[in-house]
């Protein structure tokens, strides 16, 4: 349990000595924030949205699981579900059109939290030409460049100083942008991501760093991988402020997005969000998840699981049974529809095969 | 209406499974994520998950029975009736695939078209551009010619920036970068800390951001911190996006053998890069092509790898005075024309080449000496029409000889001149070993212009 591994919630105090020279800067001062205000006081409407955003990327998710037991998906395929409030919550705080995300490969749920369309995604990852890369990317490899998500990427780590480069062009550009780069708890551990970091923080690049810890990097526990679990502090040797997130619920990680937003838009450089979250799935599908208790996995669905969540925080605003079901058969109609188009698109024409190497011609 | 519980595929590579576990009986109700069965694959045992609500129907499939095909109907599952028949919702709406698909057809289309046909057509690269008549040649290093595209370039497009180590205040550990941050400023002349791997991929995601940056390494042995983004990152992306995400990126930096700097600091990566689809690969020898194609780089949509030679940078050439000097990538040059034999080169080996070819010319020997400019794409119809015209070819390459650009000339010319060839074509590399620190064994270690005469006398039989 990647919480249970954790003693505190309040990030430590930069150290005796830096505070002469530099009074405005505390590494404490956001996580304070969130600590004050919690959660992210949302409408109804609001609500809704959010959960149906998750309903879908869970049905979406489940759908693609069973598509690739019937062959219809090959290779990898790293499904999202457990993690939905994370990539609705923060998405949801951003400035579309504006903003732009990178992620790592564990991305469909991100690319329908973007409102990218389902059926795009799902002819993607049954290898059509009709999915958004044209069949050449698969799972792992989507871009949306309208949607400013920017992939979609397999090398673990790399997204981040990508994501790094996408902040880069939005401070030359000088257009008030901020960009998002999702890695897991894996990926914290890649040196580039720190290499990351002290640029970021030293040109006081526009980007929310995002831990997406789901509490194992493929099959390895938190503990077993990494010196220091708590992610959100690992900023703090190149003076980023850190906040600690509960990924489980949509409505703390919007709030955590909008302090972030603010602090990174105010042109103070970096801030690194540790999302705690939980994987149902396997790693891939092609996990068995030995390293885990099926009671561990258990106990997260029924405690903790960030739709149910939604769920009855909605009912208790008012919302009826049977509303929710409505949303429940329109998700359903929805990932049919795109599994549908996924199953009955063509392939790619045997040319596309030497398309799209180079842009120019030589 | 009943769904149909399918035997699952688990990983990529399962056909069939062994059914081990029932986990659930007939009559059970189920919700999403209860685990149904367990089910062995020749790697593990996984476990089987609903993925709808309702109630397990009849099992079709026993427990314990091994080879069990992917896609074999197991059980079946009756829904709620409300919820079940997501494919009555589906019903109607059953032609949307095929006009959903028709608004991005007239696209695709497009982009095939500039795709495969491109390179189906095989379109000859252009000529390099004749100099207008009274053009005045200045005399250059190519350290200088190097500047000036860059500086030329950040005039003409705001968007193109320098990052690298001591680019800016040091003024480039070669000087090659000298001006810059006088003229830019450091908003777009921009020092980074020693960090290879990190800046690569800033460069190359503020590529994918829509800006056009030069990535400066301090010597092409550095960048292999940072290959993961040339190669994975930009090379791939592309591709990878069908063609929506673009990285035009410029990765440049001296390559090769420096002089005394050992093993480390002495490599030629011109093969590695040249073998990666998605890449341009330029390695210029004089000042003027390299100029005019690190101009060419810099406004090219797709990644570049430039590699220069720290040992040319201080050489004078002719470079001609014009305002805009840009010559066509992927297109050789003819250094020398000649017509006994064909010396194909690139980077320093073409002054090498040039030297040999002076002084067998002393010997009666007509040599043609073939500068390939581009290592990626190659122009393959140059070497070949040079073949036809000399029948005879060696190529100089300062680099390993295994898996070498020599290596891919010599298949070229086995593959589409093999009847043009009077003599097996010779590569001369430097020595299959790491560029030893001695000043004998180094010299011993690299091309040299007595090596590539003695090829050329071998395939002249002379």
């Amino acid at each position: 349990m990647p919480k249970a591994a954790k003693s505190d919630a309040t990030p430590e105090t930069s150290s005796p000595g830096t505070s002469a020279d530099d009074g405005d800067f505390a590494l404490h001062s956001l996580q304070e924030a969130l600590g004050a205000n919690p959660r992210y006081k949302a409408s109804k409407e609001e609500l809704l949205a959010l959960y149906e955003q998750m309903l879908l990327i869970r049905r979406f998710e489940e759908k693609a699981g069973q598509l690739y037991g019937l062959g219809l998906i090959g290779g990898f395929c790293h499904l999202y579900i457990g993690q939905e409030a994370v990539a609705v919550g923060l998405q949801s705080a951003l400035r579309a059109g504006l903003d732009s995300v990178i992620t790592g490969y564990r991305d469909h749920g991100h690319m329908l939290a973007y409102g990218i369309d389902p059926k795009v995604i799902m002819a993607e990852l049954t290898g059509r030409h009709s999915g958004i890369s044209k069949g050449k990317g698969g799972s792992m490899h989507m871009f949306s460049v309208d949607h400013a998500f920017y992939g979609g990427h397999g090398i673990v780590g790399a997204q981040v100083s990508l994501g790094a480069g996408l902040a880069f062009a939005h401070k030359y550009r000088e257009d008030g942008g901020v960009a998002m780069a999702y890695f897991g708890d894996g990926a914290a551990n890649q040196g580039q991501v720190y290499e990351t970091f002290n640029m970021a923080s030293l040109w006081k690049l526009p980007i929310i760093f995002v831990v997406e810890n789901n509490g194992y990097a493929m099959g390895t526990a938190v503990k077993r991988g990494s010196a220091e679990t708590h992610f959100y502090r690992r900023g703090t040797a190149f003076r980023i402020p850190g906040l600690d997130v509960n990924g489980m619920d949509v409505l703390e990680v919007r709030q955590a997005a909008e302090i972030a937003i603010e602090f990174v838009r105010g042109g103070n450089g970096p801030v690194l969000l540790e999302l705690n979250t939980y994987r149902y799935r396997g790693h891939s599908m092609s996990d068995p998840a030995k390293y885990r208790s099926r009671e561990e996995v258990q106990e997260v669905r029924e405690k903790r699981d960030p739709i149910d969540h939604a769920k009855q925080e909605l009912m208790a605003m008012g919302v009826t049974e049977a509303s929710l079901k409505d949303i429940d058969k329109r998700v359903r109609a929805t990932v049919a529809q795109a599994a549908d188009f996924a199953e009955s698109s063509p392939e790619p024409e045997p040319a596309e095969l030497y398309t799209d190497v180079l842009v120019e011609r030589y | 209406m009943a769904i149909e519980l399918k035997m699952p595929a688990l990983s990529p590579t399962m056909e069939e499974g062994k059914l081990a576990k029932w986990l659930v009986k007939e009559g059970d109700e189920v919700s999403s994520g209860d685990i149904l069965a367990e089910i062995e694959t020749d790697k593990a045992t996984m476990e089987f998950e609903a993925v709808d609500e309702g109630t397990v129907g009849k099992i079709m499939v026993p427990e314990g029975t091994e080879g069990v095909k992917v896609g074999t109907v197991i059980a079946l599952l009756e829904g709620e009736g409300e919820e079940a028949p997501p494919a009555a919702a589906t019903e109607p709406e059953k032609p949307a695939p095929t006009p959903a698909a028709e608004p991005a057809a007239p696209a695709s289309e497009k982009k095939a078209d500039s795709g495969a046909a491109q390179l189906a057509a095989e379109t000859k690269p252009a000529k390099d551009p004749e100099l207008p008549t009274g053009t005045n040649m200045k005399i250059s290093t190519v350290r200088e010619a190097l500047r000036d595209a860059m500086a030329e370039e950040m005039r003409r497009d705001s968007r193109v920036f320098v990052m690298g180590e001591e680019v800016a205040e040091y003024q480039g550990a070669y000087k090659v970068t000298q001006g810059l941050l006088e003229e830019f400023g450091p908003g777009r002349v921009i020092d980074t800390p020693i960090t290879e791997y990190g800046f690569a991929g800033i460069g190359t995601g503020a590529a994918m951001g829509g800006l056009r940056p030069i990535v400066e390494f301090m010597t092409f042995n550095f960048a292999m911190q940072a290959i993961d983004h040339i190669v994975n990152s930009a090379a791939k992306t592309n591709y990878m996006s069908g063609g929506q995400m673009r990285c035009p990126v410029v990765f440049r930096g001296p390559n090769g053998a420096a002089a005394r700097v050992a093993a480390q600091h002495s490599q030629n990566y011109g093969p590695w890069y040249a073998s990666v689809p998605g890449l341009v690969v330029i390695a210029p020898y004089d000042a003027s092509d390299a100029k005019g194609l690190l101009k060419a780089a810099i406004r090219s949509e797709d990644p570049v790898v430039f590699l220069e030679n720290e040992l040319v940078y201080g050489r004078n050439f002719e470079l001609p005075e014009l305002d805009d000097h840009v010559l066509p990538i992927g297109k050789a040059r003819v250094a020398r024309e000649g017509k006994d034999v064909t010396i194909v080169s690139y980077s320093i080996g073409v002054g090498i080449a040039l030297d040999a070819a002076e002084k067998l010319a002393g010997e009666g020997i007509d040599v043609e000496v073939l500068d390939l400019r581009t290592l990626r794409p190659l122009d393959k119809q140059a070497v070949l029409d040079s073949l036809a015209k000399t029948n005879r070819l060696v190529v100089a390459e300062e680099g390993f000889p295994v898996c070498s650009i020599a290596s891919e000339i010599i298949a070229i010319c086995m593959e589409e001149g093999f009847d043009d060839l009077d003599a097996p074509v010779l590569r001369v590399c430097n020595e299959d070993v790491p560029l030893p620190y001695a000043a004998n064994l180094e010299k011993a270690a690299l091309i040299n212009v007595d090596k590539v005469i003695a090829a050329v006398r071998k395939v002249t039989y002379r």
